[in-house]
């Protein structure tokens, strides 16, 4: 197991001219806990993983807390540790509680859930930055999990409302074999229903060929029979062959999802609000561009220090019921603030729709309207949640 | 035969650029400046710039006019006359903002990828002081006796108050998100500061930097969150404050007296800064989506022309030209 522990250059230099008040000195402990999961073999090496995912947004996370803080008397200090593939992932989360009730968990449900379900958590405010699972917001939530990364419900929802716009009605979708691949076709389905478009053939990816060669004899055979469509869905958690469908169809149509016009948390192509400022301090970090899972991590740190700052607490249940008010907003880079939903803990969040070269959308899309905000018109909803842990 | 005509030409020329007043808007995205004539309400001229031009100024004299080029991490200064680049300032990188101090001499530069604000000297072309302060600096402002200048920063969502005789900070006070724009009123008894994505303007006591009040405002028909205060001017004797509102694309209109808004002016896309004309019957908005500014007439609180810049235009400076 690494960790690593951080705290920042300025943490020795509080004198800087604080005239006023007399701040009270607040020591704000939180733990980054990474589960390494090995990414599945896909047919193209071109995009690798990076494998300090998550760790930038952290590190930056804690700089923009402690420029803050040094103005308050508010220190922070950042613990990560790495769990390894076959690493006790729950030992890691009950020694981070040892230390702090301020926890940022990036791995995937079945492990999150573990670590919340820890006798040790139950008065601990956990943050998760890695899993998009829309049961962590619905039966299978937890009253002291917050959600700074989107659902795949909210995503899909993104998409869904673009094609609305653009009255491309008929849908056919391609999914791979893997479970999180059907877990996102489902999404996507279910979605396209609630908007009313026409959900047409549905198709599942099984090739082992290599694609890099013959996916232009292949792929217009597979989509032949798809029947006629506006747009084509392909659902590709692990980013492995959908990058071979685009201009490869039967038919020449656009392509989404995992591959074309994709719902992001974050990307590069996210210039506007400000963007290009947090685009470019990362990069400085970072030496690369942010990604979903920086974003996700950087903006749960983020919630901590905005929460800190205002409350001047540093205690989860003080902080937890913060976040959860009407006086919480986190300011995210994406066009308006970011609050967290009272029902089930998702931080709302507008869904950027991005290709490779830039931003093409930005869901909630003019005309979708709700009574609380627009931007509930994306993913769960108060009253079809099921989440019963928030209920206060 | 073609001589006199020239001549005819060239004197109505002159005379037109030397009478009418400009207001000049940078174009963030063109690199460009727009130089607007207050007669024609016409772009008469189009000048070239270092890359990302945002913050506006001209010296108190006019005679030189400074633009904060954040992308080539420098302030131009440029003879408003020839459109010529003089020389670069050291400013520190990606300067955004800046506020030239009533001594005619020192900028007070925001730089917005660095945490902090830098003290030019403009005479001797040096940098006098650097002082660190919150993330993403942005707006800028010197009380009217010159002894105390504020940073807002976006991230940290303060405003840090600078002592301009030590150049260090005394105080810092907390406002809501993204805090973008500062401004004292002309007594030096207020200071403003408009808070982006909290929505809101927070009124600070500049004796004590305590905030007295705090100004909301809401639009039938447009989401709070869409309502995004960001430049602000005051008219003539401070009496009201014309703020613009971003995405809502309206200008708020806030009775310094009472902190209510009275009037809210539709104008052109996210709208972001403004300047006045001489005497401040006359507003121009710079509009960053739509790629315009709107003009709005003071007296009737309505938007009377809208006129076409360059791409994304976002400060806007007044220039008397006689």
């Amino acid at each position: 197991m690494l960790q690593t522990h951080l705290a920042c250059a300025f943490c020795g230099v509080l004198a800087l001219g604080l005239a006023a008040p007399a701040l009270a000195q607040v020591n704000v402990d939180i733990h980054y806990i990474k589960q390494v999961v090995a990414p599945p073999p896909t047919l193209s090496n071109l995009d690798p993983i990076p494998e300090d995912l998550g760790v930038r947004g952290a590190e930056l996370g804690l700089e923009d807390n402690t420029t803050t803080g040094r103005f308050l008397g508010q220190t922070y200090r950042l613990t990560m540790t790495d769990v390894p593939e076959d690493g006790d992932f729950a030992a890691a989360v009950r020694a981070a509680l040892a230390d702090s009730a301020l926890l940022v968990i990036d791995a995937p449900m079945a492990q999150l859930l573990e670590a919340a379900d820890l006798p040790e958590a139950a008065e601990a405010l956990f943050f998760n930055a890695g899993a998009a699972d829309v049961a962590l917001r619905a039966d299978q939530c937890r009253a002291q999990v917050l959600h700074t990364i989107p659902s795949y419900a909210m995503k899909a929802d993104a998409l869904m409302q673009f094609f609305v716009a653009r009255r491309w009605d008929e849908i056919a979708l391609i999914a791979g074999d893997r479970a999180e691949d059907v877990a996102w076709a489902d999404t996507l389905e279910t979605s396209a229903r609630k908007f009313g478009l026409t959900f047409g053939a549905r198709k599942t990816w099984a090739f082992d060929a290599d694609m890099r060669r013959n996916a232009s004899q292949e792929v217009p055979l597979f989509t032949q029979d798809l029947g006629d469509y506006d747009v084509l869905l392909v659902a590709d958690a692990a980013d492995d062959f959908a990058r071979y469908i685009s201009y490869n169809t039967w038919r020449p149509r656009p392509v989404a999802g995992s591959e074309g016009l994709r719902p992001v948390t974050w990307h590069r192509v996210v210039e506007a609000w400000g963007a290009a400022q947090l685009q470019s301090r990362f990069e400085d970090l970072a030496g690369r561009p942010m990604l979903d899972r920086d974003y996700a991590v950087w903006a749960a740190m983020r919630a901590i220090g905005e929460a800190v700052t205002r409350t001047g607490a540093a205690d989860a249940a003080t902080l937890r019921s913060y976040m959860l008010s009407d006086a919480f907003e986190l300011a995210g880079f994406k066009g308006r603030p970011l609050t967290f939903r009272t029902w089930n803990g998702q931080l709302r969040q507008p869904i950027p729709l991005v290709h490779e070269r830039a931003l093409v959308a930005q869901a909630p899309l003019e005309g979708f309207l709700h009574q609380r905000t627009e931007l509930d018109t994306l993913g769960l909803d108060q009253p079809e949640s099921g989440c019963a842990a928030f209920e206060n | 035969m073609k001589l006199p005509i020239l001549t005819t030409l060239t004197a109505a020329l002159l005379s037109t650029t030397a009478l009418a007043d400009e207001i000049w808007v940078t174009n963030e995205k063109d690199d460009t400046i727009s130089v607007i004539d207050i007669e024609t309400m016409e772009v008469v001229r189009t000048i070239e710039t270092g890359e990302r031009p945002r913050g506006i100024t001209f010296s108190k004299d006019y005679s030189v006019v400074y633009i904060c080029a954040s992308d080539s991490d420098a302030v131009q200064v440029m003879d408003p006359n020839t459109g010529k680049i003089l020389y670069d300032l050291p400013s520190g990188e990606d300067p955004e903002q800046f506020v030239l101090h009533p001594d005619n001499r020192h900028l007070y530069i925001a730089n917005e990828d660095d945490a902090i604000t830098t003290v030019v000297d403009t005479q001797t072309r040096t940098v006098v002081a650097q002082i660190d302060v919150g993330i993403e600096p942005e707006g800028m402002a010197v009380s009217p006796d010159g002894k105390i200048a504020i940073t807002t920063s976006e991230t940290t969502n303060m405003a840090h108050w600078i002592d301009t005789e030590t150049q260090t900070l005394f105080a810092n006070t907390l406002v809501d998100s993204r805090p973008r724009h500062a401004e004292f009123t002309k007594d030096g008894t207020e200071l403003w500061v408009s808070a982006e994505i909290g929505g809101t303007i927070s009124i600070f006591d500049v004796a004590t930097q305590t905030e007295k009040a705090k100004i909301d405002f809401e639009i039938d028909n447009i989401h709070p969150d869409r309502v995004q205060p960001v430049g602000f001017e005051f008219t003539n004797g401070d009496t009201h404050a014309f703020v613009a509102l971003g995405p809502s694309n309206h200008v708020a209109v806030v009775n310094t007296e009472t902190y209510e808004v009275e009037d809210y002016i539709l104008v052109g896309r996210r709208v972001w800064h403004l300047a006045f004309n001489r005497d401040r019957t006359q507003l121009f908005t710079t509009n960053g989506v739509s790629g315009d500014v709107t003009v709005i007439d003071v007296a009737s609180r309505k938007a009377i022309k809208s006129i076409k810049v360059g791409r994304f235009p976002w400060g806007a400076a007044f220039r008397p030209t006689e």
